[in-house]
């Protein structure tokens, strides 16, 4: 171009930047569409988890046989290429039963499928252990000789009763295994340790009377147990062949083919419910994931109480009383960075100095009539600190710059009023910056509830059915380990034993994750608005 | 009977750093009138008036000589703490700048911070001290709302509330209505009228007819010196020197 033409040419593209203007909007456009493509998948997946499929059988010709019948849902269909060349069109069917058929999925050849029908009372079955159970209803068998045929009267309400007793009699039996057993072995196992510092008589005394306590809840155990095994619920799968599950063991039995839309909508919110509100199953497989939700959020919660006053305060010493200087330079540079260490790093820190140092010098002083490491192995509380420590650079950073926004104007008319440095802070300038404080919150709390490496040291484990709150004294067990969401994925994802069972789990578990962070950040995020409207601060 | 010299500055020179902002003022300020200082952009008139509570301490390399004498009493003795000093000194800003609290919080603010938390005193505080701001019927109903819900003029006037909350004796006004309206600017200038029966006021403006309208007595500064100070009236009419009448009828500013 010359100059002359650069000079008056005023109308071109590239001189009203309109090309930039284009380049930024795709850049946006990109963001969002893999934003919401992911969202997109992740609920798609997740709620299709839940939502009840109908139970097909598939007819397949088997070769110089008889043709052979298979019960399941259809979970995939997909096409691969042979050695050949050839494409083979193949469907995936859950079929369950696993101790029949040693695998709960088949592929099965679409050549070679003869017949495929929805029959109307085939049943999906829901039991404790061994998964679920796919076929036709064919009798209860009740204690000693009386069997109920599935065709007779009555038949529906005698399983459902008996499906609900066997929920009663688990909680019976829970309570009796975790609580009273627990503390029965918990003191036991304390007095054995002291015994072998020095027995007592009344020590011994003690002793012998919390073993007999023990033999009584153990015969109580036993009764329950076989209770649980009294009656048996039979069904009959697609070869003929029996299975029976005792009917303490029954969750939920659901005809499929047998419900409309709304049936299956209901179905799809209790399998939903009992997602969020259950313990897992089966190397967490199956069942819910309520004790990792808990972890998720009271360790969250835990780590936000920790890293608001801790940032806050550097944050006012950093930008209010601090000689600004070098040092103060270097200072401000160094938390910078700490927010880009891998969190890993932390992890590693945490075990070393939370759980090594800290908790061995807590044991030393208050434990050390456990045998068991209390606070010297990993835990919630532990875990908090380090995510603490992770998340601090994003509190002060943001409290800083809260702070600087407070005109000076309002520093100087709260100091001419006759306040001290630190009452005009704390009274004027931190009430103005609480908003932006709590926007730095809100940061912490979405890095922190997302975080999942640094907690495999210290405290996250693949199952703790014991929450850090419970009703055992002392009720807040700080130093228990803990589950968690994010490493519940990737337990799910990676390390489970049945893959292919644990994928909808996988999707359900990260919409329930995502889901977390955002009402904890909603939350946060109407409690500042609120702050805002009440004091109708502009800036931030 | 008033004092004359109430504030005295002596021979008083004051520096950030290397600029050198004030020489060797020499100015008596007369107990319950109002002084206006005026002058143009950078001559130190707001420099002078914030040294009045020692404000300009927060600014780092900043140097004085002379002196400063409230009722007889230097500022800058080394027993004066700056903070009794400030309860004695109230300071309105240019810009109104309430706290993020409510209209209540706002005006018993110098009161809290001072350790005084009884209801009821409080309670009188403010009806009083709103009232003197002029301010009373119009917040009354709505004391406990966010202060920013006021209009600017109001916003101001509950700075001046503030301000003379805890009864200081001098009042110090850094170009209150520049960011006013005129109507507004008014308002505020028929409260310093009512407020010198109970307070020493010193005011910066820029505003000529404002400084004519509410002041006792004019200080002409002119590059970090004082050119003429004088009832206001002499300085307005028969000005001494010629580079006041020149500021004053707009020859330059």
């Amino acid at each position: 171009m010359s100059a002359s033409s650069s000079k008056f040419s005023t109308t071109g593209r590239s001189r009203t930047g309109e090309p930039l203007v284009w380049l930024t909007a795709v850049g946006l456009t990109i963001g969002v569409l893999l934003s919401v493509g992911l969202i997109g998948l992740v609920m798609y997946k997740g709620f299709e988890s839940f939502w009840p499929a109908r139970l097909v059988v598939v007819e397949v010709r088997q070769e110089g046989g008889e043709n052979s019948k298979v019960a399941g849902y259809l979970v995939q269909e997909r096409s691969k290429r042979t050695l050949e060349g050839l494409v083979e069109e193949e469907i995936q069917l859950f079929r369950g039963n696993r101790e029949l058929f040693g695998e709960k999925f088949v592929f099965l050849d679409r050549e070679a499928i003869v017949s495929q029908t929805e029959e109307e009372d085939l049943i999906l079955v829901e039991r404790l252990e061994g998964g679920n159970v796919i076929g036709r209803a064919k009798a209860l068998e009740l204690g000693g000789s009386e069997t109920l045929e599935a065709s007779a009267e009555g038949f529906d309400e005698k399983l459902d009763e008996l499906t609900e007793r066997g929920e009663e009699l688990r909680d019976e039996l829970r309570e009796i295994e975790k609580i009273k057993i627990g503390e029965n072995s918990k003191r036991v196992k304390e007095l054995r340790w002291l015994e072998k510092k020095g027995s007592s008589p009344e020590r011994a005394e003690e002793l012998a009377g919390l073993l007999a306590e023990y033999e009584k809840l153990d015969g109580q155990r036993k009764e329950l147990r076989e209770q649980l095994e009294e009656s048996t619920f039979v069904v009959e799968a697609m070869d003929g062949r029996e299975l029976k599950i005792p009917t303490g063991e029954l969750l939920h039995v659901f005809a499929a083919n047998q419900v409309g839309f709304f049936g299956r909508l209901k179905e799809t919110i209790r399998r939903a419910w009992t997602f969020v509100s259950t313990d897992p199953r089966e190397a967490n497989t199956e069942g819910g994931v309520y004790p990792a939700i808990f972890g998720t959020v009271v360790m969250t919660l835990v780590m936000s109480l920790f890293v608001t006053p801790f940032g806050v305060m550097a944050a006012i010493y950093l930008r209010e009383y601090a000689k600004q200087g070098p040092l103060v330079k270097a200072v401000r540079i160094s938390v910078n960075n700490l927010a880009g260490v891998p969190s890993i790093v932390f992890g590693v820190f945490g075990l070393a100095f939370f759980i090594y140092f800290l908790g061995g010098v807590v044991d030393d002083w208050f434990f050390s009539n456990s045998e068991e490491p209390v606070y010297k192995s990993g835990g919630i509380l532990w875990a908090s600190l380090t995510l603490a420590l992770l998340t601090v650079p994003v509190v002060i950073v943001a409290t800083e710059e809260a702070l600087a926004s407070v005109p000076r104007g309002v520093r100087e008319a709260a100091l001419a009023c006759g306040a001290s440095k630190w009452q005009a802070i704390q009274r004027v300038v931190l009430p103005a910056s609480l908003p932006g404080i709590l926007t730095g919150v809100i940061l912490a709390m979405a890095r922190g509830a997302g975080e999942v490496a640094p907690l495999m040291l210290v405290g996250v484990v693949k199952s703790a059915p014991d929450l850090p709150i419970d009703a055992v004294a002392p009720f807040v067990h700080p130093e228990r380990q803990f589950m968690h969401l994010g490493f519940h994925i990737y337990d799910l994802g990676f390390q489970s034993p049945d893959s292919e069972a644990a994928k909808p789990m996988v999707f359900a578990t990260t919409l329930l994750l995502i889901s977390i962070v955002v009402v904890m950040n909603l939350t946060a995020i109407i409690i500042r608005n609120r702050l805002r409207k009440k004091y109708a601060v502009s800036s931030f | 009977m008033p004092r004359k010299d109430f504030i005295a500055i002596d021979n008083f020179s004051f520096s950030y750093g290397a600029a050198k902002v004030l020489h060797g003022i020499n100015m008596d300020i007369p107990e319950k009138q109002v002084t206006a200082l005026i002058g143009p952009s950078g001559c130190g008139k707001s420099t002078l008036l914030r040294n009045m509570n020692r404000m300009n301490d927060l600014i780092e390399g900043v140097q004085h000589e002379g002196d400063i004498r409230l009722d007889g009493k230097s500022l800058y003795d080394p027993n004066v703490e700056v903070i009794s000093l400030r309860k004695r000194v109230g300071m309105v800003f240019q810009k109104y700048n309430p706290f993020a609290k409510t209209i209540y919080e706002n005006v018993v603010f110098s009161l809290r911070v001072a350790g005084r938390n009884k209801r009821s005193e409080l309670d009188d505080v403010v009806e009083r001290t709103l009232r003197s701001a002029a301010l009373w019927d119009e917040v009354k109903d709505r004391l406990h709302t966010s202060a920013f819900g006021l209009s600017g003029g109001q916003q101001q006037r509950l700075c001046i509330a503030r301000a003379i909350a805890n009864q200081p004796e001098i009042l110090l006004m850094d170009e209150p209505c520049a960011a006013l309206d005129p109507t507004a600017t008014l308002r505020i200038e028929d409260l310093i009228r009512d407020l010198k029966e109970q307070f020493t006021i010193v005011i910066v403006t820029h505003n000529m007819e404002q400084a004519s309208r509410c002041s006792d007595l004019t200080a002409f500064l002119y590059m970090g010196e004082l050119v003429e100070y004088d009832r206001t009236l002499k300085v307005f009419e028969t000005p001494k020197e010629e580079r006041t009448e020149a500021y004053i009828s707009g020859r330059f500013s």
